[in-house]
């Protein structure tokens, strides 16, 4: 069994190898790599349709207007479930060991890749009832819900490109 | 054609898309000289006492939009379970919104637990909602109700900091309640003792504070038994009209009456059903 010494979350940036006395390796990648909280770079991929800025809406672009994001709330929205999850992780793992985030992380995998074809919403059912939100509604189900959005995914497009063939 | 493809937002809930929008049309405005719509206010006196055997929350009625009074008879004091109630103030969508989801949570939770809701419940889950927005979710509430552990009251400020104490105020005319409060309130009231010192609070409000007015809505909330008592007392009352400009019948003198019958023909009757639908 290995132990992280100097290590008390689940996920590091850096990719670790641990030898335990059993000589097992570990990648402890995990839920840090999935944090969106990449700057855009200027100019590279404006907001308007097609790539092209939309002047209309939001103004000229500047340096400062895509670096900086548009609301102090944006961020930390994005990032949210992600890091509820990992703060629940990483306290079961304190309470229980490492097995329990291990097993759970594995089902929460598991579940995720039971989903619709791309363009269609999938209901995520066995995904809320990991997570236990499916005994729970917040501002996710009540506004912007993706399963009432108004623009589709044009299907064949989307088929192809989620098997490679794009 | 690629770009069409990976449109659609994964999750729900804000979404941010109009920040910079908006915030270019503010800086337009205001170049020009108009001014971009403000929410909808409560500018409230909202207050609750513990009693002996409850909790009594008051509220005034008045929404304001500004300097106009946007609701002469709006309900602040929102059902969140059947136990417990919540009285709101700030921008009223927010308290409306806050409080529904809570209610809808709180629902789910007990149907899953098989008990009645427990108002600490309601204030963990009200406070860990309103830190997540770091104040942005402009709501100020008092929560109270009665469950297994006796009769509770806590205060919740827009940003997620809570306090559970015996009496508490917020608001605009939070002050002048709070005057009242402090001067006659006394542990282990009685249910009339402490419904007059709720209204009276709340009166102080409406009269010293320009945000708060129209009426005084109580309610009162004991173990077994809730009274919403909407209003409780009219402390505004809106002017009868003292004249009338309706004639009584015979004012004018009737002279000749002349009676001429007009025949009319039916020629056709045709039916058009309505679409109802």
């Amino acid at each position: 069994m290995c132990r992280h010494q100097n290590e008390t979350l689940p996920d590091t940036a850096v990719y670790r190898k641990e030898r335990g006395t059993n000589e097992v390796t570990m990648n402890s990648r995990g839920l840090r790599s999935q944090l969106k909280d990449s700057v855009p770079v200027a100019g590279f991929s404006p907001q308007g349709a097609y790539g092209v800025q939309d002047s209309l809406r939001s103004g000229f672009t500047s340096v400062k207007n895509e670096l900086l994001p548009s609301h102090p709330l944006e961020l930390s929205e994005k990032n949210f479930q992600l890091n509820q999850d990992k703060m629940n992780f990483s306290t079961l793992r304190n309470i229980q060991g490492l097995h329990a985030p291990l097993k759970l992380q594995m089902e929460y995998r598991a579940a995720r890749q039971i989903q619709r074809l791309p363009f269609l919403q999938s209901s995520n059912l066995a995904l809320d009832t990991l997570r236990n939100s499916d005994e729970s509604i917040g501002f996710e189900d009540v506004l912007n819900d993706p399963a009432h959005s108004e623009v589709m995914g044009e299907p064949h497009m989307m088929v192809e490109y989620k098997l490679g063939l794009l | 054609m690629a770009t069409l493809t990976a449109v659609r937002p994964a999750f729900g809930g804000f979404s941010f898309d109009n920040c910079k929008r908006n915030a270019v049309l503010e800086i337009e405005a205001s170049k020009v000289g108009c001014s971009v719509p403000s929410a909808r206010k409560t500018g409230t006196t909202i207050c609750g006492v513990v009693f002996k055997d409850g909790v009594v929350l008051g509220a005034d009625t008045r929404a304001t939009e500004g300097m106009i009074v946007a609701d002469k008879n709006c309900s602040k004091i929102h059902y969140i379970s059947p136990n417990i109630y919540c009285c709101g103030a700030g921008t009223a969508a927010d308290t409306e919104m806050t409080t529904q989801l809570i209610s809808s949570n709180l629902e789910l939770h007990s149907l899953s637990t098989g008990r009645l809701p427990r108002v600490a419940t309601a204030n963990r889950m009200l406070k860990q909602m309103l830190f997540r927005y770091q104040g942005y979710i402009g709501a100020a509430l008092v929560l109270g109700g009665v469950d297994c552990n006796g009769p509770h009251l806590y205060s919740i400020y827009p940003h997620g900091s809570t306090d559970k104490l015996p009496y508490v105020t917020m608001g605009s005319g939070s002050l002048a309640a709070m005057a009242v409060f402090e001067d006659r309130y006394k542990p282990d009231m009685e249910e009339d003792a402490a419904k007059q010192l709720v209204r009276d609070a709340i009166a102080a409000g409406i009269f010293n504070d320009l945000g708060s007015g129209s009426n005084i809505d109580l309610c009162v909330i004991t173990k077994n038994k809730v009274n919403y008592i909407r209003p409780h007392d009219e402390a505004n009352k809106k002017g009868v009209r003292t004249g009338d400009y309706k004639y009584k019948q015979g004012t004018t003198g009737v002279l000749t009456k002349a009676v001429t019958p007009i025949d009319l023909e039916l020629l056709e009757e045709s039916v058009q059903t309505m679409d109802t639908s």
